[in-house]
């Protein structure tokens, strides 16, 4: 009975666990840099910025929803930021004023976002493929086109730091992982998010405030997408408008291969950090590896495949 | 003769499960023999190898003496085999024709093209062996329930079907549409069809059925003449046990007023005036469609209200949504639990705290404790089977996914209960417990509703029943004075 109750808990995320690992050791064996711990902390240097909008993206994903709109605004949160940054305030101020107001504009519009789909009815895909126009365009034209440059002395280190060793953007997503996976596994907020994924009437029936938990979670991935979108900033030390682009499906691809269904009701946070990082590990192998670059895209497509089929089959034989 | 269809020693196991353990199954042509038994007695399961869903393990299965080869759907197309299952296999947005004719489109000599005209002209044909005349061109989705039903038996006949299975086909339907069903039933039965009928309501099995098949937990019990058995010897069969009384009724006294309805209007239901009363239980009767439901939904918050007030113990209540009602005190355990009810990928845990998640709470954590405390204790207290309570609740029985909802009210503390169909494809002996429980209930001082198309039952556990007809209350009935034409009467009191 508890080995039955272990193997149900496992069984979410066991497959694409597996995949990792065998990934991992491939590589390790393949080239010598491969596992040391500078290469790795540069895998998750590089793959935090996706890995963070994917784990809002999960939230949204698991009521049945998608939010097309965060790579742009990770480009509209980073301008609006280091905008900001160059308005004189004295540099503590500064900071937190740019940095909140980023966040600010990244819950905002998952707050427009979720209102349209609850209020209007509007499918997810056409209201965020909307706000997605509507950020990358306001993004150029708040800039004229031009990246933002020129900003105070400091602000790089949230995206090219280190503290003890450690990447802080690589800090940052692990502390993001940690506290959305206690949300969505510890409280009702999280299970509420599923009840809605799996049967929003059903939910709406049993007392749940469907239309609220919704458009939370559109804040949420909002927000986590604007966070992205100033560590970019931050790391490349300027903001670009046209930061971000296609990020939306790199980070879908995550959570995808994580496990989590696109239909609603079935994932979980540490299926898609484990999807975050086989992608970001299988980028960084072919690098070191020397594959050509658009090699290396055809492998991505065939593996992200691969793992959703796979994932598929172990459903079925349930 | 050889029969139609004989099926013998069927075995097929899941894991850890004997879903059937050697069921034989004979079926005449022109005949109705009714498969019946509790849930999980492996109705389904033998309907499922018969329509090649699923591949037996072992047994043979004969059709007009020869043995079929019976692997995937197709073999059973082939083989002239048809089930009309609950949930319609239909397209909704293509027409009756096209929907009739799926994957046998007639086409204009040998062009690529559907012959329009020939469809329409097959599927008319087809509709009129069954007495229906419906517009061929019209969507499926626009069409009754009981109307899509009779283009899904269409459909099969125009695949020269012999052997016809049917789950519970009168569930979704009214009783003139019942009526109508049985008249089809009867006139296939003349063209030598087979028919193998699934029903959780005895009245339907002695009023259409010629022979009776009975299964008890996977394994075949009894089969007999439908004259040769009698309801009470039928339900022992499938019970494997006498139930003393069908319908426990409690003798209560009617205590003070719960909940009182003042002109309670919407665009379903018009100025319904009703009162409840502590310690006893209310039955809502009607036929499908005069707004029983909609007027427990609007109880309940979950429609929109255009006028009266709700008093809850005299003090007046507005609730604008389901989480407002339960708030005040309001259950309403909706009816078909699978689509209203429950989360079918969350476990049996999950399902019970869903509405009483606040009570679960240590910080602003769900406490995994609390959480099992209660919901271990509930599911003992309704006996639901299931190995631990982290089970899934897509794997559980009908009758036990309507006592994990169940679970999920009790642990609200609803001052008013009000139950839609609470019985409807559970077995007698989850009924039984499910009336027990209700007369509980009204001795703890819960307010009770129930809602049922089941008369006799409503008839058997109420103390009083209310009935509507086309969104009026028309009329209450005492207990003692309450019998079916009293309430047929009241029912029809506003049709032509």
């Amino acid at each position: 009975m508890t080995s039955d109750r272990i193997t149900r808990k496992l069984s979410g995320e066991f497959g694409i666990g597996i995949a990792f690992i065998l990934e991992f050791a491939l590589f390790a064996f393949a080239s010598p840099y491969f596992f040391t711990p500078d290469n790795l902390l540069n895998v998750s240097l590089q793959a935090s910025i996706t890995a963070i909008i994917a784990a809002g993206m999960t939230f949204v994903i698991l009521t049945g929803g998608i939010d097309l709109s965060v790579g742009s605004l990770v480009a509209f949160a980073g301008i609006v930021a280091t905008s900001l940054l160059k308005t004189g305030l004295p540099p503590a101020a500064g900071f937190a004023v740019a940095i909140v107001t980023g966040l600010a504009i990244g819950a905002l519009s998952g707050a427009f976002a979720g209102f349209c789909i609850t209020r209007f009815n509007i499918a997810p895909f056409i209201v965020t493929l909307a706000t997605m126009t509507i950020w990358r365009g306001a993004a150029f034209v708040w800039t004229d086109g031009r990246p933002v440059w020129e900003l105070p002395e400091g602000f790089a280190f949230l995206g090219t730091g280190r503290i003890l060793a450690v990447p802080v953007p690589t800090i940052i997503m692990i502390l993001t992982f940690i506290a959305s996976h206690v949300m969505l596994t510890r409280t009702r907020f999280g299970r509420y998010v599923y009840a809605v994924g799996g049967n929003i009437e059903a939910a709406r029936l049993a007392g749940i405030r469907t239309g609220r938990v919704l458009i939370n979670v559109y804040i949420l991935s909002g927000a986590l997408a604007a966070l992205s979108g100033i560590l970019l900033a931050s790391r490349m030390n300027s903001g670009q408008p046209n930061a971000g682009v296609a990020y939306e499906l790199d980070v879908i691809a995550a959570v995808v291969v994580g496990g989590t269904s696109l239909s609603g009701g079935a994932g979980s946070i540490v299926g898609t950090f484990i999807g975050a990082m086989l992608i970001a590990v299988l980028r960084n192998g072919l690098n070191l590896l020397n594959v050509n670059s658009y090699v290396q895209q055809v492998i991505v497509g065939v593996v992200i495949l691969l793992a959703v089929m796979l994932d598929q089959i172990r459903r079925k034989r349930k | 003769m050889e029969p139609l269809l004989a099926m013998q020693g069927i075995i097929k196991r899941y894991p850890g499960v004997l879903a059937l353990s050697g069921v034989d199954f004979t079926l005449q042509a022109g005949e109705v023999n009714c498969l019946v038994g509790e849930n999980g007695a492996g109705k389904s399961t033998l309907i499922k190898v018969l329509s090649g869903a699923i591949v037996r393990d072992a047994g043979s299965i004969r059709i007009e003496g020869n043995e079929a080869h019976l692997d995937s759907p197709a073999d059973a197309q082939r083989l002239g085999i048809g089930v009309i299952y609950q949930d319609f296999k239909l397209v909704p947005a293509l027409t009756v024709a096209e929907n009739i004719l799926l994957g046998t489109e007639p086409v204009v000599g040998r062009s690529p093209f559907i012959d329009r005209k020939g469809m329409d002209e097959k599927a008319s044909a087809a509709l009129g062996l069954l007495g229906e005349e419906i517009d061929t061109r019209s969507p499926v989705g626009h069409l009754s329930v009981a109307k899509q039903q009779m283009v899904e038996i269409a459909k099969a006949l125009s695949r020269n079907v012999r052997i016809l299975a049917m789950d519970e086909p009168t569930a979704p339907l009214t009783e003139w549409e019942t009526a109508n069903l049985f008249k089809v039933i009867r006139s296939l039965k003349d063209r030598g069809v087979g028919i193998i009928y699934i029903s959780h309501r005895l009245e339907e099995i002695f009023e259409v059925g010629d022979r009776v098949t009975v299964l008890r937990d996977g394994a075949f019990v009894h089969a007999c003449g439908i004259n040769e058995i009698d309801r009470r010897g039928l339900i022992r069969k499938m019970v494997g046990r006498e139930l003393e009384n069908e319908y426990p009724r409690a003798v209560l006294a009617r205590g003070t007023e719960i909940l009182r309805i003042e002109n309670l209007s919407s665009d379903r239901v018009s100025n319904v005036n009703l009162t409840l009363y502590r310690g006893e239980v209310l039955g809502l009767a009607g036929l499908v469609g005069a707004g029983r439901s909609e007027l427990a939904r609007l109880v309940f918050g979950a429609d929109r209200r255009t006028g009266g007030r709700i008093f809850l113990d005299g003090k007046e209540i507005a609730p604008e949504s389901p989480h407002e009602a339960i708030r005040e005190g309001i259950g309403l355990l909706t009816e078909d639990r699978n689509r209203y009810g429950l989360i079918m990928q969350m476990s049996i845990r999950e399902n019970i705290s869903l509405s009483s998640l606040r009570a679960m709470l240590t910080g602003p954590f769900i406490d995994r404790r609390k959480e099992e405390t209660a919901a271990r204790q509930l599911s003992d207290d309704l006996r639901i089977k299931a190995p631990d309570t982290g089970v899934i609740v897509e794997n559980l029985s009908g009758g036990n996914r309507q006592k994990v909802v169940l679970a999920r009210w009790l642990n609200t503390k609803a001052r008013v209960l009000i139950f839609d169909e609470p019985t409807a494809g559970i077995d007698v002996g989850v009924k039984y417990e499910i009336y027990t429980l209700i007369n509980r209930l009204a001795r703890e001082g819960i307010g009770v509703i129930v809602i049922s198309s089941d008369l006799p039952e409503l008839l058997g556990i109420c103390h009083r029943v209310a009935v509507m007809c086309e969104g009026e209350l028309t009329g209450i009935v005492e207990g003692t004075e309450a019998t079916q034409e009293t309430v047929m009467t009241y029912a029809h009191k506003n049709r032509r």
